[in-house]
């Protein structure tokens, strides 16, 4: 195979060289397929996996340090190890990627469904349950069909269902699809959803899933790339799984890079090994910044990551340095914006992104979130005032206190607030609306100001009123 | 608690409690206690919204969030969502505790309209309240509004505003989680959420008005209360509702002499501040155009006129004497007065006049000893979490609906099992442990086999699983309450009496809690307004002081009283209240028995049908007109007070009562309400302790001991009788909403009385061939053919047929007859 | 519109099938119902209610909540343009822009002859082929003007034949034959598998 080059059948995956952990079979263009699957090691290390003790697999991820990939990077055997001895205990696998910028677990699905579903398994016999879901974002139909294609004939076959592979155990795997909703990735929140509710997250305390989850029992959410590492796990060991990546951060992620680099895309990299500047510059990754323009910032992990900058480029990606200087890597989305790009405009439409995601629950988000919009969209018009620079950040004090979380600036003295934010929400949905009015305001506050008329516009509220009920 | 609940036991000890500080204080939570709750405990109030103590906690609003120090640093935590923990570390005044509150307020502002002057809520508002005490004056949001249509409504009763809402989950909760009625959601996301129903599916719960009270803001207002009155203008009475007979404690609030609302009080004992919509409602009655103003003569062209109360109590008092032998008179009624107007009135008649005729319930009530006798529960001891409830009666949800809120809650969140032995399955649906719908005379029967465990095979079409299930609760140990009334108008009382007996027998630690429905019919027994029965439940042989008439021997029960004016024996009768034409259970008994009385003296607040025959009629004063005292269905005692005064010449019943005994030239020895209780509290057993002044004030009310204990001899299997070529067996029960005076004579509430139709068993319906809303003739067994539609209705079991009383279109009265065991009918098509 | 079809109402039952709860089939359900009709139906949502014991305002409070469910009928075509972050940067809105004018109709708006209805939309894990847009959820990447133009014209002529009419998601589904079943049961009756228990023993 041709290194560091796109694959047709795989839309942005770039197939460079490094180790292949969840992405060793996207080369096959019928990756997804029960034959090729088996062709290429599936359901192995299943198989190995019902010989073993389920307390010695936990053990074995536990000892792997594999690390959440869904964005709060929590290690899944310690998450596991949460769980009270109560039964029935349920397995929850989400599947509803949706932070801006993040594109991996989809391509997971689609590629490779097969070693999701191993490793569902294994997780589910190492915790000692039996039914799992497969909760798969509503807008991803491809995703959905490959899954359920594979899941009827992995049942067909004895890998899931009644008496897997030909022993005692049993455990059913359900496909389940979502509709529409952002929030619905917050692991309460996905819950809720699963019960047929409105995706609105339950406040932890009391409500964390390990003890508290699905029908109120003990269940553990786990992101559908972390599980696709199991297979290898289980085949290989902790101690060979340990040997790529860093010490903190074993194994690989897959890392979405979009906006201005030059080759754009889905690159599995070992964790903590190189740097941002590697990622954006590096011949082997994305090339350059398009046109060779200057970097202006980048979003190092998703939509609700505070932005960095040049000086922050040298970092690892790895958690242990990127959240003390003010972020967080997050779902392994990185969104690089060159100095061309406009800092209100931008902040803006992240901004309009939460506003159009909170789920309504609590006061903070709903109201602020919906505020900061109106606000920073009146600036764009050329309609702001010159006090809402500042109302935009007392509001986003309403809704996370206290220093949020910003990258150092030496050029102004500023030191690093390190993540993460504080919130009087409750969940994180509403404080990520404040990362990029942070960021933004503190690096670029001239371009605010530079929109800002100097005499007041006459009459800011003269719009005709509209039924806020009347649209869908 | 009071002296009397629990008189032998000592002062509760301090239970452990857990230590925290608050604002520097060291002070002491209980365990588990909440931390909004044990700051207002401690005096410290924590402002909220979505907050309300007796439903679950959601932590939506954020108000409430204080800075909590758990020895991992302080940090924001909503403290209603908080036990406190030892040693936990709350300050309410920080810096950061303000901000943020200061934070969550701006932001509920910034959508909320600012009609606070035309809004029903404006000067009582938490929200108005909390931006007057700590909003900045001024709002930095200058961009529109969110607008949404003016109030729309969503029932008949309940109007939404969803400009104003503010979104905290109270009235939605309520609606799911309290009342089982999840008709109104959050619907839509984000910024666009909004409150609303189903289209074209409206809000219609027994228990809406709840809603509008726990609304933090005025998003929800009542149609009944709309723009009557400005809050700064109300004033106020603690209360008890005289609705039914749980006793809901409430609030009656008046404008210029004028009731305008009634809200739900919290009392731990009774309603927790929840009320039905009917006991919210229906002060509409007192405003009613048909209410009695003045004394009513019949002239001798047989007129009704106007008169002098004077000559009117003479009137009736001569009718009283003309009728020499004191079993020539008969009196129907009484639930409807205070206890010290029932005492009066028992007083006047019995201990002065030697009448026993006397019934306060009117065919469809228990016999007074069993009532008396039975071993009590409260509600609480029936709720007892892990407990197991019987319903030998209604759907409380119909006839007793804020005990129906305590038993539903009990059943969802405390792990009562239910054991539902009603002749029609009840609003508790799939959340019964055991459903038994036994066939009408069968439930004796029924009782039996579940006291004798022959629970193997089904038992009038019950499926054994349910048998064993309700046989294995109530032999499990587990606290049994048997929730008795009367279910079924077309079965005698005897045979649900017999099934007390049996499940006596099954567990002898069974108690009882009477579920006879209207306003204060316990009350009324215990006063001694049934027959055979002097206060407090003592027989006709005791002697009491100033009873010196009383009668000697038992007298006649309502069916008996008017059998007996229909056979000529009896002809003076006194309606205290009462309307037997109308809500006697037996229609033809009752316009027969009226049709050859010679006089009929009604003491009444409204022109009812029977009030209308009268030929002297003294006009009372009704609810929130005069005080008193009223005894719920534990026995337990709470105030009913005074707020306006009654209209026209209107009087308090118990002062009428003094006044017929000065006319006939008695007296019953007191000339206040005070005297009235001294009275009571000297005569009657259980009430000697009784300290009115302070006991009534508390929050929970005394409870009043039988005196006595059941030893009455129960004819324990009352024989089912025999099934004849009638197909089918009747079931005739009560809605909330029917054709009683205090929903007809309340104007927002009349609208509300659906028509009757048949219900069948879906099994029945088909056999028949019907579809929904078919019309069937009717044919009561040995009597008349009538007409109905009727509906299929899966709530009933095969070979019953289920009508309800007292509705529109189809008077049910007519389909029953006083004492026959159970109704035959057979239904064709028409 | 109607309630569930005979077929869907079988369907509907296999798919309550699957979960502990039956409220927890309510999402698939809808997706059911917008399959069948297009768009969720009042009168679906209540056959819904009924199927699976719940309220109306329950059914229309957890669809409500999520955007894919429509209440009114849509175009056959549902085009949903990404403005977020990584598309803006490429050219989303401008995307956007001309699809607006190219359709002659806003966001949220269904052209006359009901073949689209155009919305802006939310990432949709794309990112690194912005601008991109789904058609009834199918993607089409890094469009420009042209590209769009193209992919209009194509679904006009029916050329794209491949993609269903909105409603439709995965068309293949998830099968349990009874007798590869595990087991799924309401929590209440479930308890310890006892392969685990055994296991765990040794």
């Amino acid at each position: 195979m041709a290194t560091n080059a796109y694959v047709p059948h795989a839309a942005g995956y770039v197939d460079n060289e490094g180790v292949k952990i969840v992405s060793s079979r996207f080369g096959y263009e019928d990756s997804y397929t029960f034959e090729r699957s088996l062709a290429t090691g599936g359901y192995e290390a299943l198989k190995k996996a019902l010989r073993l003790p389920p307390a010695e697999l936990a053990a074995t991820v536990k000892d792997a340090v594999l690390l959440g990939r869904g964005g709060a990077g929590f290690p899944a055997g310690v998450k596991w190890g949460f769980m009270p001895p109560v039964w029935p205990r349920y397995l929850v696998v989400n599947g509803d990627e949706s932070e801006p910028g993040t594109y991996k677990d989809r391509l997971l699905m689609e590629r490779d469904p097969h070693q999701i579903i191993e490793g569902c398994i294994i997780t589910c016999y190492a915790l000692g349950l039996n039914t799992c879901f497969l909760y798969v974002r509503g807008e991803m139909p491809v995703a959905q069909e490959r899954i359920a294609q594979a899941l009827n004939d992995a049942y067909a076959a004895g890998f899931v269902g009644r008496n897997i592979n030909g022993t005692d155990v049993s455990i059913d795997v359900v496909l389940h699809w979502g509709a529409g909703a952002y929030i619905v990735g917050e692991e309460t929140a996905l819950i809720e959803s699963l019960e047929g509710n409105r995706g609105m997250p339950r406040l932890k305390p009391p409500f964390f899933p390990a003890a508290k989850g699905l029908y109120m029992k003990p269940t553990i959410v786990n992101n559908v790339e972390t599980l696709a590492n199991l297979p290898w796990i289980v085949t290989n060991g902790a101690e060979a799984y340990r040997r790529f990546g860093s010490e903190k951060s074993p194994g690989t992620r897959m890392l979405a890079i979009s906006g201005h680099v030059k080759r754009p895309g889905v690159y599995e990299v070992e964790q903590g090994k190189v740097t941002f500047r590697d990622l954006f510059y590096g011949e082997n990754y994305c090339g350059g910044i398009r046109d060779d323009n200057d970097l202006k910032m980048f979003i190092p992990g998703g939509g609700s990551a505070p932005w960095f900058f040049e000086e922050q480029l040298d970092l690892a990606l790895e958690a242990s340095e990127v959240g003390p200087a003010g972020s967080m890597l997050g779902s392994g989305a990185l969104v690089v914006m060159d100095h061309t790009t406009d800092a209100v405009r931008a902040c803006l439409r992240v901004v309009r992104f939460f506003a159009r995601e909170s789920c309504g629950k609590c006061t903070p988000c709903r109201e602020g979130t919906s505020w900061e919009e109106k606000v920073l969209e009146r600036i764009l018009e050329g309609k702001g005032r010159a006090e809402d620079i500042d109302l935009l950040l007392e509001i986003g004090s309403s809704i996370s206190p206290g220093n949020y979380p910003v990258a150092a600036h030496s050029e102004d003295g500023l030191a690093a607030v390190p993540f993460p934010p504080k919130q009087t929400t409750i969940c994180p949905l509403g404080p990520s609306s404040v990362a990029p009015i942070t960021s933004a305001i503190r690096r670029f506050r001239f371009e605010f100001e530079a929109k800002i008329p100097t005499v007041p516009a006459a009459d800011v509220a003269s719009e005709s009123p509209v039924p806020a009920g009347s649209g869908s | 608690m009071t002296a009397t609940e629990n008189p032998e036991s000592p002062a509760p000890e301090a239970e452990p409690g857990v230590p925290f500080t608050l604002n520097g204080s060291e002070l002491t939570a209980k365990a588990g206690e909440l931390l909004i709750d044990a700051a207002q405990r401690h005096g410290v109030h924590i402002p909220h919204f979505c907050y309300h103590p007796r439903m679950t906690p959601v932590g939506m609003c954020r108000m409430c969030l204080v800075e909590v120090d758990t020895g991992r640093g302080p940090a924001l935590q909503p403290s209603c969502m908080l036990s406190v923990t030892p040693n936990m570390k709350v300050n309410t005044e920080s810096e950061p505790t303000t901000r943020a509150q200061d934070g969550v307020l701006e932001l509920l502002l910034i959508n909320h309209p600012l009609d606070c002057p035309v809004c029903d809520k404006g000067g009582e508002c938490p929200l108005q309240d909390n931006a007057y005490a700590f909003g900045p004056g001024e709002s930095r949001f200058v961009e529109e509004k969110r607008h949404y249509e003016k109030p729309i409504p969503i029932s008949d009763l309940v109007l939404l505003d969803r400009e104003r809402c503010i979104l905290c989950d109270r009235c939605t909760r309520f609606a799911s989680e309290v009342a089982g009625d999840p008709l109104i959601h959050f619907i839509d996301r984000g910024a666009q959420t909004q409150v609303n129903t189903f289209p074209e599916h409206e809000f219609s719960s027994y228990f809406s008005g709840n809603t509008v009270q726990i609304c933090p803001v005025g998003a929800l207002t009542a149609q009944p209360y709309r723009f009557a009155a400005r809050p700064w203008d109300l004033a106020e009475v603690e209360s008890t509702s005289m609705v039914d007979s749980t006793g809901a404690r409430v609030a009656v609030q008046s404008s210029q002499d004028r009731l305008v609302r009634i809200q739900g009080v919290d009392s731990d004992a009774t309603n927790w501040g929840w009320l039905s919509d009917k006991e919210r409602f229906a002060y509409e009655a007192t405003d009613s155009t048909e209410r009695l103003t003045q004394p009513l003569m019949r002239n001798d062209a047989g007129e009704l006129v106007s008169t002098r109360w004077n000559g009117a109590i003479k009137r009736a008092v001569a009718a009283l004497t003309d009728a020499a032998d004191p079993r020539r008179i008969g009196v129907l009624g009484g639930a409807r007065l205070t206890l010290e107007s029932q005492y009066a009135w028992a007083k006047l008649l019995k201990g002065l006049g030697a009448v026993d005729n006397i019934d306060a319930q009117l065919g469809d009530g228990l016999p007074a000893d069993i009532v008396l006798g039975l071993p009590r529960a409260t509600i609480a001891e029936a709720c007892e979490p892990g407990g197991v409830v019987v319903l030998l009666g209604a759907d409380p949800k119909e006839e007793l609906p804020t005990l129906y809120l305590r038993l539903r809650h009990a059943v969802q969140f405390d792990g009562v099992a239910l054991i539902e032995m009603s002749p029609r399955a009840t609003s508790f649906g799939d959340s019964v442990a055991a459903r038994l719908n036994p066939l009408p005379g069968a439930v004796g029967h029924l009782a039996a086999a579940l006291a004798e465990g022959m629970v193997g095979t089904s038992i009038g079409g019950i499926a054994p699983a349910q048998l064993s299930t309700a046989h294995r609760l109530l032999g499990s140990g587990r606290p049994v309450t048997v929730i008795v009334g009367r279910g079924n108008l077309a079965e005698s009382p005897e045979i649900v009496v017999s099934a007390l007996a049996a499940l006596r027998r099954a567990n002898p630690d069974v108690r009882f809690l009477s579920a006879l429905r209207r306003g204060n019919v316990h009350g009324a027994l215990e006063m001694g307004l049934t027959p055979g029965f002097l206060p407090g439940g003592q027989g006709l042989d005791v002697e009491l002081p100033g009873w010196e008439m009383a009668p000697q021997s038992r007298g006649l029960d309502a069916t008996g009283i008017l059998k007996s004016a229909v056979n000529g024996t009896l002809d003076t009768l006194v309606l205290l209240g009462a309307d037997p034409l109308e809500d006697f259970a037996d229609g033809t008994l009752a316009a027969a028995a009226f049709e050859r009385l010679g006089t009929v003296i009604s003491v009444d607040t409204f022109m009812t049908a029977s009030t209308s025959a009268a030929d002297v009629i003294l006009p009372a004063a009704m609810f929130g007109e005069a005080d008193g005292t009223f005894m719920n269905l534990e026995g337990r005692l709470s105030p009913v007070r005074a707020k306006v005064t009654a209209p026209g010449q209107g009087r308090p019943d118990w002062m009428i009562a003094t006044d017929m005994a000065a006319a006939a030239g008695g007296d019953l020895g007191f000339t206040t309400l005070h005297d009235v209780r001294a009275e009571i509290a000297a005569r009657v057993p259980g009430f000697a302790d009784i300290d009115w002044a302070s006991d009534l004030g508390a929050e929970d009310g005394p409870l009043v001991r039988p005196l006595r204990t059941w030893t009455v001899s129960l004819s324990e299997t009352a024989p089912i009788p025999p099934a004849d070529d009638y197909g089918l067996r009747l079931v005739v029960d009560r809605k909330l909403w029917d054709n009683g005076t205090m929903v007809t004579e309340s104007g927002s509430l009349r609208p509300l009385i659906g028509d009757a139709v048949l219900g069948l068993s879906p099994a029945d319906f088909s056999r028949l061939g019907l579809s929904s809303g078919d019309d069937v003739d009717v044919t009561i067994a040995g009597g008349e053919t009538h007409t109905v539609a009727a509906v299929s209705d899966n709530r009933l079991p095969v070979g019953a047929a289920h009508i309800p009383f007292a509705l529109n279109s189809v008077r049910a009265q007519s389909f029953l007859s006083a004492g026959e065991p159970v109704i035959e009918l057979r239904v064709r098509p028409s | 519109m109607s309630r569930l079809s005979l077929a869907n109402v079988e369907l509907a039952h296999e798919i309550i099938s699957h979960y502990p709860r039956k409220k927890s089939a309510l999402i698939p359900l809808l997706h059911v119902a917008q399959e069948q009709d297009g768009y969720v139906s009042e009168a679906a949502m209540e056959h819904l209610a009924e199927l699976v014991g719940i309220t109306p305002a329950e059914v229309l409070g957890t669809a409500s909540f999520y955007e894919m469910f429509k209440f009114e009928p849509q175009g056959k075509y549902m085009v949903n343009i990404c403005t977020n972050i990584s598309c803006q940067l490429n050219g989303g809105e401008e995307l956007l822009h001309h699809a607006e004018e190219t359709l002659g109709i806003r966001p949220g708006g269904t052209t006359a002859d009901g073949l689209f209805t155009l919305e802006d939309v939310e990432c949709i894990a794309a990112c690194t082929e912005a601008p991109c847009l789904q058609v009834n959820y199918r993607y089409e990447y890094r469009l420009g003007n042209d590209d769009f133009d193209r992919l209009i014209a194509d679904l006009r002529s029916g050329a794209r034949s491949e993609i269903p009419a909105h409603g439709t998601l995965g068309r293949v589904r998830q099968h349990i034959p009874d007798d590869r079943r595990a087991g799924i049961e309401p929590p209440e009756d479930a308890g310890t598998p006892s392969w685990f228990s055994s296991r765990s023993a040794d």
